[in-house]
């Protein structure tokens, strides 16, 4: 189902990051190739948001390597990750309440014609950009506040699209969102996955992991501990990499549960 | 980047797989598999039926825009009217029109503030900075007149930048930065004007022509009417046609003459009046102009874009691209800019530079103006038209209580009560819109 192509579209050889005296990650290896969703996962100061944010630009590697499609560049300011194709959707929306969804879709980059604003064409390509994606909302002329938490995490997904991407970073997209809104939104990861855009998927949320992602970069401490495949590893595995022990909290609360049950 | 198609894109890519596309794991994955219509969707109904349907949903959502203000100017007029019947005659209402231009210009300025969020405090002085320049360059400098009021404009231009300076660049709160306008600003008026005080202005230059200069000939606001009501409709028209073209919804015939006919009634009207009396006010053109230009810049341009943004989210405005900085300097030079415009209004409607110019009530009815015309004080929210209802609610209560004989205390009170009324009825809106989802 998964083609995966030859030279991954992005790669970190030993990737180290410090904070002053805070080792924040430290030979981190990472592959994504195109068509693939690759979900990190890790404790909370485990490093995850701090790796994303060393390929989003917003804080360059202080050793390593990263490379796309096989050539290794520098990101080193958020503009250079844009420029190759990588888009970053934050956990806290990037979005304006008081815009309507054509204005925040195009917002930083809108369309014009003589220096006007373009408002016919900006809202024809939204249409079709939202249909193309089967992101159903209310109105495309309507302020983002009026939308549920689901819509809005489409519309911001649905908006880095717009620059045509070969990478996708979504930052806990399903963390503030119900059952349903949770769906659309892993529908919608599913389908940037068909149209063989690479994912990196940042999730507390295994279920939405076992859901969607093909493979699962497990980081603790700031390290690499592990990468598995979605398909043949069990929930227990991925967790005890996580806490770096078989014997963890939850495994222990799980033993806990069944010795009550009996 | 940029430059290529960002959207057709995603299209070329193959939009059919996703159509059968369910997911074992996902039920939910299968709604998308039934193109049934969405009864959340927004639908309007062709015709009167959806017209009206849609101005329900607003009303339920506390949606109410400029209708309350409309509502109350209708309330003021008739209840003074009642009073005096010569509250609405041409002459009183010619009045009213010209008195409301130089409030209005600072108001549409302070709109501008007001939509990041941010508060000017300084516009009062400001423009007694402005009227002082231009009475000392002229009258005792003998400067070209139109080079003094040039020199008044940048010298607005250049006090709103270093504002925007000290709130974008240094981070200081906008409203201590404008606070120290307001006081600096004063005592660079009274320096300006120097020892004797007052200075006056030649009635017959430029400035003094401001306010006093009429149009006599009928045909000229006719004409202006003319002009707006035709543009209007072409405007709208092609929109339509456009929209039409690309396939989208569009607003159908009738509704474009209807609004056509609408604004027909709002410049034939004031037409009709001016020239019953000295003709069309040459402050009043200026006003409309102004009003013209900064509601297309606010809605039509990038700038305005980035301006709504910085008020609805300075962080996503950031991540955006949007340079900040820039934007938030550019709309205190506006909102400046706009105050020295108002100066020099004030200046030619007193025909003098005195040294109580641009104290006492003035930076509170500006505000009040474009609080009362519909501006949300949280930013984000507003149109420059908003200065216009606002001012024209304002003044017309002061003429309406000079008619009867009021004295100033009871003017400020009403004031006050009027502007409190207003915020209720926008809090208790939005409190509405809040319930109905459409904060």
């Amino acid at each position: 189902m998964v083609h995966v192509s030859a030279a991954p579209v992005l790669a970190l050889r030993g990737v180290s990051k410090r904070f002053g005296a805070v080792q924040a990650l430290t030979d981190v290896e990472l592959e994504i190739h195109s068509g693939e969703v690759v979900a990190l996962v890790g404790d909370n100061g485990a490093g995850k948001s701090t790796l994303v944010k060393t390929i989003a630009g917003v804080h360059p590697i202080d050793e390593g390597v990263i490379e796309w499609e096989g050539r290794p560049v520098a990101i080193g300011k958020p503009h250079d990750a844009q420029n190759l194709g990588i888009a970053t959707v934050y956990q806290d929306l990037a979005l304006c309440d008081n815009i309507d969804v054509v204005g925040n879709l195009f917002l930083g980059r809108e369309l014009k014609s003589f220096g006007i604003l373009d408002e016919v064409e900006m809202e024809r390509r939204a249409r079709e950009l939202l249909t193309t994606l089967s992101i159903r909302i209310p109105s495309v002329r309507i302020p983002i506040a009026s939308l549920s938490g689901g819509q809005r995490q489409t519309v911001a997904i649905a908006r880095s699209m717009l620059g045509e991407p070969q990478l996708v970073i979504l930052d806990e997209p399903t963390a503030a969102l119900g059952v349903e809104q949770t769906a659309q939104v892993l529908d919608l990861v599913e389908r940037l996955r068909e149209r063989g855009h690479a994912v990196i998927l940042i999730s507390h949320n295994m279920a939405d992991v076992k859901a969607v992602a093909d493979k699962v970069a497990v980081l603790r401490l700031g390290r690499n501990n592990g990468v598995f495949n979605v398909a043949d590893t069990s929930q227990e595995e991925i967790i005890s990499a996580i806490t770096g022990a078989t014997d963890n909290a939850v495994t222990r609360r799980a033993a806990r549960t069944s010795e009550a049950g009996k | 980047m940029s430059t290529q198609n960002p959207a057709t894109g995603p299209l070329d890519k193959g939009p059919v797989e996703q159509q059968e596309h369910i997911d074992p794991v996902n039920p939910a994955a299968a709604h998308d598999a039934i193109p049934a219509v969405d009864p959340r969707l927004l639908v309007r109904e062709e015709g009167l039926a959806g017209y009206v349907g849609e101005f329900k949903r607003k009303m339920k959502a506390g949606d109410l825009g400029s209708l309350p203000v409309v509502i109350g100017l209708i309330v003021i007029w008739s209840i003074f009217q009642g009073l005096n019947s010569n509250f609405l005659s041409p002459e009183n209402l010619t009045n009213i029109a010209i008195t409301m231009t130089g409030t209005g210009m600072i108001a549409i300025g302070i709109i501008f503030v007001l939509l990041l969020g941010e508060i000017d405090l300084s516009v009062g002085s400001v423009s007694g900075v402005s009227g002082a320049i231009v009475a000392v360059l002229a009258v005792t400098h003998g400067v070209n007149e139109w080079l003094a009021i040039l020199a008044a404009i940048v010298g607005g231009a250049l006090i709103g930048s270093i504002h925007g300076f000290f709130f974008a660049k240094i981070g200081a709160p906008a409203f201590a930065v404008t606070l120290s306008g307001l006081l600096f600003w004063l005592g660079a008026m009274l320096q300006i004007l120097g020892s004797n005080g007052t200075i006056n202005i030649d009635s017959d230059g430029v400035v003094g022509q401001l306010t006093t200069y009429f149009f006599s000939d009928v045909a000229v606001a006719y004409g202006l009417a003319a002009l707006a009501v035709a543009g209007y409709f072409l405007a709208s028209f092609l929109d339509a046609r456009r929209r039409e073209a690309a396939g989208m919804p569009s607003r159908p015939l009738v509704e474009v003459l209807l609004r056509t006919g609408l604004l027909a009634l709002c410049t034939f009207g004031p037409a009709v009046l001016f020239n019953q009396y000295k003709g069309l006010p040459l402050a009043v053109v200026l006003f409309l102009l102004a009003l013209v230009v900064t509601d297309f810049l606010l809605r039509r341009t990038t700038f305005g874009r980035n301006v709504f943004a910085l008020g609805g989210s300075v962080e996503a405005s950031r991540r955006a691209g949007i340079n900040v900085t820039r934007i938030r300097i550019t709309v205190f030079a506006i909102s400046s800019t706009f105050a020295a415009i108002g100066g020099l209004f004030w200046a030619s409607k007193i025909a003098a530079a005195n040294q109580s110019a641009g104290a006492g009530d003035l930076l509170m009815n500006v505000i009040a103006a474009a609080v009362i015309g519909g501006t949300s004080l949280f930013g984000g929210r507003g149109r420059t038209w908003n200065a216009l209802l606002g001012v024209m609610v304002i003044v017309s209560i002061q003429y309406g209580l000079a008619l009867e004989g009021i004295a100033t205390p009871i003017q400020y009170m009403i004031t006050g009560a009027v502007l409190l009324t207003t915020v209720v009825i926008d809090s208790v809106s939005r409190k509405t819109q809040k319930t109905a989802g459409r904060a």
